[in-house]
């Protein structure tokens, strides 16, 4: 399989997705330059975190206009995978690729931390490996993660199972205590109605050796590949 | 030229005279400027360059020592480590978010200039006591601002010191320090060679901000500082991104010749320093310098510390090549001058010529002064500490908790949990252990890094306390399996004109020297920031020593927290009636006297070996120096990380109590061993010649501590994690 790495001007969480699919899972990647225009070569985009543009605006508000992301959105339209970490969740949901926004962390300072993720939805290309129950041991490292939709979008997002990871505490509650940003219920991932784009806070590529002190965000990777060999 | 104009610039007469010698006539208003940058002590060193000589600064692995952006290390298979540590103290004090945001850029900078890409932070961090707003309003600013320029360049921030004293009030520190890794055969340097190369100016454009920072930082602060709030620049972290990608690209494709970035003193320390390594001279025309706004004159452009900003000098073939990819980075680039044959920075601006003055006597010239000393009067006050005075420790569990939740002691998550310490995911040992640990991808190896420095030490006894420094630094590193490789340091003193602050700078110098040649870890780089003093009242001298070490095999690091239950805790080294300078007399009994604890560098240097050895035979399953708040606080600490708690018998033998539980003794670690490896230990600490003993067994939620048979503490985790944790956040509250 082989996966894209976007690098917007700004990006620093690119190496770490890159070394995590290429190194640690075997896979082929290949970076790809925010002034691209062409993505057909790939399986599967990974939008990585960091700080696109210094986040000077919002965050991810200027990067979405860099010519790579009319390929990006037109491969998700066709229902290519991607997935958007961090500032490339930011960038998804200022694409319009995914519902809700996301605002300074309530405490309004950065946070990084392990967190664990209650999985919402084990039907998607993204979650389809992982067991029932299995929680997720991922870290955080945002200012700005508080995850905002509107009361109708919730209830729709809901419905549909578009809400995909929740904080919750090493037991697996979903409580105010687990919450490290102020997110609306918790909501820590989510993904698009054809569930084939998703938006994740946690940095799965942060947890995927034991050395790194979780092998946890490896189970979202395998489940990518899992479903891109179904889909074969 | 009137007296007050170079006065005002911070220059004395015969420092003006020197310079009409230099150049045979009188300068002009630019060329003063010029002057009293490069000449002023941040830039020049003239107080300290002849004390600083002393520092042993070669090894076999060195492969650059002191005089370049930044020191570098050797440590095999074709790698070497590049590592600097600088101090922001002044501007941090007057605006905390950028005095610091800038301080980690202008480190970084030193760092990829070198040829090495930055792949971890550290910062050592002095404030004023909590209780008071405007200390809690910095410290507030700082830590933002460390983490807000860290965070956003994608460098992760991986470990550090903070401590609070009322002798920072006024005038806090902030030390960053950056590391880095490069391959040998890539080291560049800040020299402008080849006649005819052209000159490239690249990145931010050149702004009114940072007029005259040098000089600013070379005095007192007082309350007219505030009006030098102008002199404090402001960071672009993501320009700094850009332009760390973009010249480490040219960097690894052999595309420069020459490159240095500008800091301090702007355009005219980078010109002058790096024709002056080379011998040569620059001509360089200020037309051409994209600046941010019009008018600025030739003295505002030569003197301007906007941030973000590198010189490069490269051959003529490559130029094109060199600006299409800094336009690829989306960046800046300008080539506004050439090196010539002559030594003479030759600046030109409208047609004219606007300074013309010997490149190396800007960068070299400077006079140079050994300022009188005499050792200080406090001394004899504080050195009359009468142990017999102090009541006898009364209740033990109370005094625990009490220093458990001193700031000085307390965790630091609420710092730390602000910076990103994980990006890059080469961070192997987190946050809140003795060092931290990196591995180095590729490899097998590790680097082990950590920033130290007991400044109340230092402060009682600045030649001791200078070695304590360096000893504790090591010890960090040993306790996480690294061998010391070298030492980079920041000296943050008062001011130097006065005999008794220049006293303390020659003593904590030569303490660290003396550890320095004993543990084989020579000074490679540093920093001197005097003048650390407000309203006359100078800081506690507070020689911060940054230390790397080396992991072969980086399975084998060992951190401080308690792995399981039935383990046997072993005491490494001698405890003796020692409280002067500890943490203890100061937040039980409000004292800060006495003499430090004493530290004998055989013994230490033994220690080394012995913890080096256990941990590369699999012996150990942590290990913990103790230090501020000795054995019991050492104790309490190892519990935390996987709440496994403990039971110790301890006796005193002689000692008094508060010795034994909180006393600072040196070259004392805390270990924890399997039950059927504890024999090897012990053998092999005899083999070695240093103490030690069996003093108690992991396991349970209580901390039981037992002196001389009766029980002096029981504390449940949750109750001493709570008063270590919520400390500082309660005090910001």
């Amino acid at each position: 399989m082989k996966f894209g790495v976007v690098v917007f001007p700004g990006s620093n969480c690119d190496l770490d997705a890159y070394h995590l699919v290429k190194d640690v899972l075997g896979q082929q990647a290949d970076y790809i330059w925010h002034q691209e225009e062409n993505v057909s070569a790939f399986d599967c985009l990974i939008l990585p975190g960091g700080f696109s543009y210094g986040d000077y605006l919002r965050c991810g508000a200027i990067a979405r206009f860099s010519p790579v992301m009319k390929s990006v959105v037109a491969f998700a339209r066709s229902g290519g995978l991607v997935i958007g970490i961090c500032n490339g969740f930011q960038v998804l949901l200022e694409a319009g690729l995914l519902p809700g926004a996301l605002y300074r962390n309530l405490c309004l300072q950065f946070r990084c931390l392990f967190t664990h993720l209650k999985v919402e939805n084990r039907q998607t290309p993204f979650t389809g490996g992982i067991e029932p129950g299995r929680l997720l041991k991922i870290p955080i490292a945002h200012g700005e993660g508080n995850y905002y939709a509107d009361a109708d979008t919730l209830r729709r997002m809901e419905a549909n199972g578009q809400i995909v990871f929740r904080y919750a505490t090493a037991d697996g509650e979903v409580t105010d205590t687990a919450n490290p940003n102020g997110s609306l219920y918790n909501i820590a991932g989510v993904c698009n109605e054809m569930k084939n784009v998703l938006g994740m806070m946690p940095h799965p590529e942060r947890a995927g050796e034991a050395a790194l002190g979780s092998e946890d965000g490896r189970l979202i990777f395998q489940s990518i590949l899992k479903s891109w060999e179904g889909s074969r | 030229m009137k007296a007050e104009d170079w006065r005002k610039m911070g220059l004395k007469d015969e420092e003006y005279q020197l310079i009409t010698e230099v150049i045979g006539r009188d300068p002009n208003f630019v060329e003063l400027g010029m002057y009293s940058v490069m000449w002023s002590e941040h830039c020049s060193y003239k107080n300290s360059k002849e004390v600083l000589r002393t520092f042993p600064t070669k090894g076999e692995r060195v492969l650059q020592g002191p005089g370049e952006n930044a020191g570098i290390v050797d440590i095999g298979d074709g790698l070497a480590v590049c590592f600097k540590i600088e101090s922001h103290n002044h501007p941090s004090a007057i605006e905390p978010y950028q005095g610091a945001a800038t301080g980690v850029g202008g480190i970084i900078r030193d760092i990829f200039t070198m040829g090495a890409r930055p792949i971890a932070l550290l910062n050592s961090l002095r404030f004023g006591t909590l209780e008071d707003a405007r200390a809690r309003y910095i410290f507030n600013g700082v830590v933002s601002g460390i983490a807000g320029y860290g965070n956003c360049i994608g460098i992760p921030t991986v470990g550090g010191e903070v401590y609070f004293d009322p002798c920072y009030q006024g005038n806090p520190l902030v030390n960053a320090m950056c590391v880095g890794l490069l391959e040998t055969d890539k080291i560049k340097r800040g020299q402008a060679s080849g006649m005819g190369n052209p000159v490239i100016l690249v990145g931010a454009r050149t702004g009114r901000d940072g007029m005259h920072g040098v000089t600013f930082a070379s005095e007192e602060l007082s309350a007219a500082s505030e009006e030098k709030r102008p002199a404090v620049q402001v960071g672009d972290p993501f320009m700094e991104k850009l332009l760390l990608e973009a010249c480490l690209e040219l960097i690894y494709n052999d595309d420069v010749v020459g490159i240095q970035d500008l800091g301090g003193a702007g355009l005219t320390c980078a010109t002058s320093e790096m024709a002056s390594r080379a011998g040569t001279g620059l001509e360089i025309e200020l037309d051409r310098v994209p600046c941010r706004e019009q008018g600025m004159t030739p003295y505002e452009i030569m003197l301007s510390e906007s941030q973000e900003r590198m010189l490069m000098v490269v051959l003529p073939e490559k130029e094109e090549k060199v600006h299409e990819v800094f336009r690829r980075w989306g960046l800046t680039s300008t080539t506004i001058g050439h090196v010539t044959g002559d030594g003479i920075l030759r600046v030109r601006m409208g047609g004219k010529v606007v300074a013309e003055v010997p490149a190396r006597s800007l960068a070299e010239d400077a006079p140079v002064y050994c300022p009188a000393f005499v050792e200080p009067a406090y001394l004899r006050t504080t050195a009359q500490l009468q142990l017999a005075e102090i009541p006898d420790l009364g209740d033990a569990e109370k005094v625990l908790l009490q220093l458990l939740s001193a700031p000085n002691i307390a965790s630091k998550e609420w710092v730390w949990q602000q910076y990103d310490y994980m990006v890059r995911t080469c961070t192997v040992v987190l946050p809140g252990s003795d060092a931290a640990v990196l591995r180095l991808r590729g490899t097998k190896k590790g680097l082990a890094m950590t920033v130290d420095c007991n400044s109340r030490y230092v402060y009682l006894d600045p030649y001791l306390g200078g070695k304590i420094a360096v000893a504790e630094a090591a010890r960090n590193l040993v306790c996480s399996g690294g061998e010391p490789l070298a030492v980079t340091d920041c000296l943050n003193f008062g001011n130097p004109e006065k005999a008794e602050i220049f006293w303390q700078f020659r003593k904590a110098v030569e303490g660290i020297s003396e550890a320095c040649l004993a543990f084989a870890t020579p000074v490679i780089g540093g920093n001197v920031s005097f003048y650390n003093e407000t309203n006359g009242e100078a800081i506690y001298p507070t020689p911060t020593v940054g230390m790397v070490g080396l992991l072969e095999d980086v399975e084998k690091r060992c951190t401080q927290e308690f792995k399981a239950e039935g383990d046997l805790i072993v005491l490494l080294g001698e405890t003796y009636d020692e409280l002067g300078g500890s943490e203890y007399l100061a937040t039980v009994h409000g004292k800060v006297a006495g003499m430090p604890p004493a530290l004998e560098l055989n013994k230490e240097k033994a220690l080394h070996k012995l913890l080096l050895d256990a941990i590369g035979k699999g012996l150990l399953k942590s290990a913990h120096d103790l230090s501020e708040g000795g054995l019991a606080v050492a104790l309490a600490e190892c519990t935390f990380g996987n709440n496994i708690a403990a039971t110790v018998e301890l006796q005193t033998n002689g000692l008094r109590s508060d010795s034994l539980l909180f006393g600072e003794s040196q070259s004392r670690v805390l270990l924890s061993t399997a039950a059927d490896k504890v024999e090897l230990l012990l053998a092999l600490a005899v083999q070695e010649n240093v103490p030690a003993r069996v003093i108690g067994k992991t396991g349970g939620q209580k901390l039981s501590l037992t002196v001389d048979g009766r029980e002096v503490i029981n504390l449940s985790l949750d109750n001493m994690m709570s008063a270590w944790r919520e400390a500082i956040g309660c005090l910001l509250k």
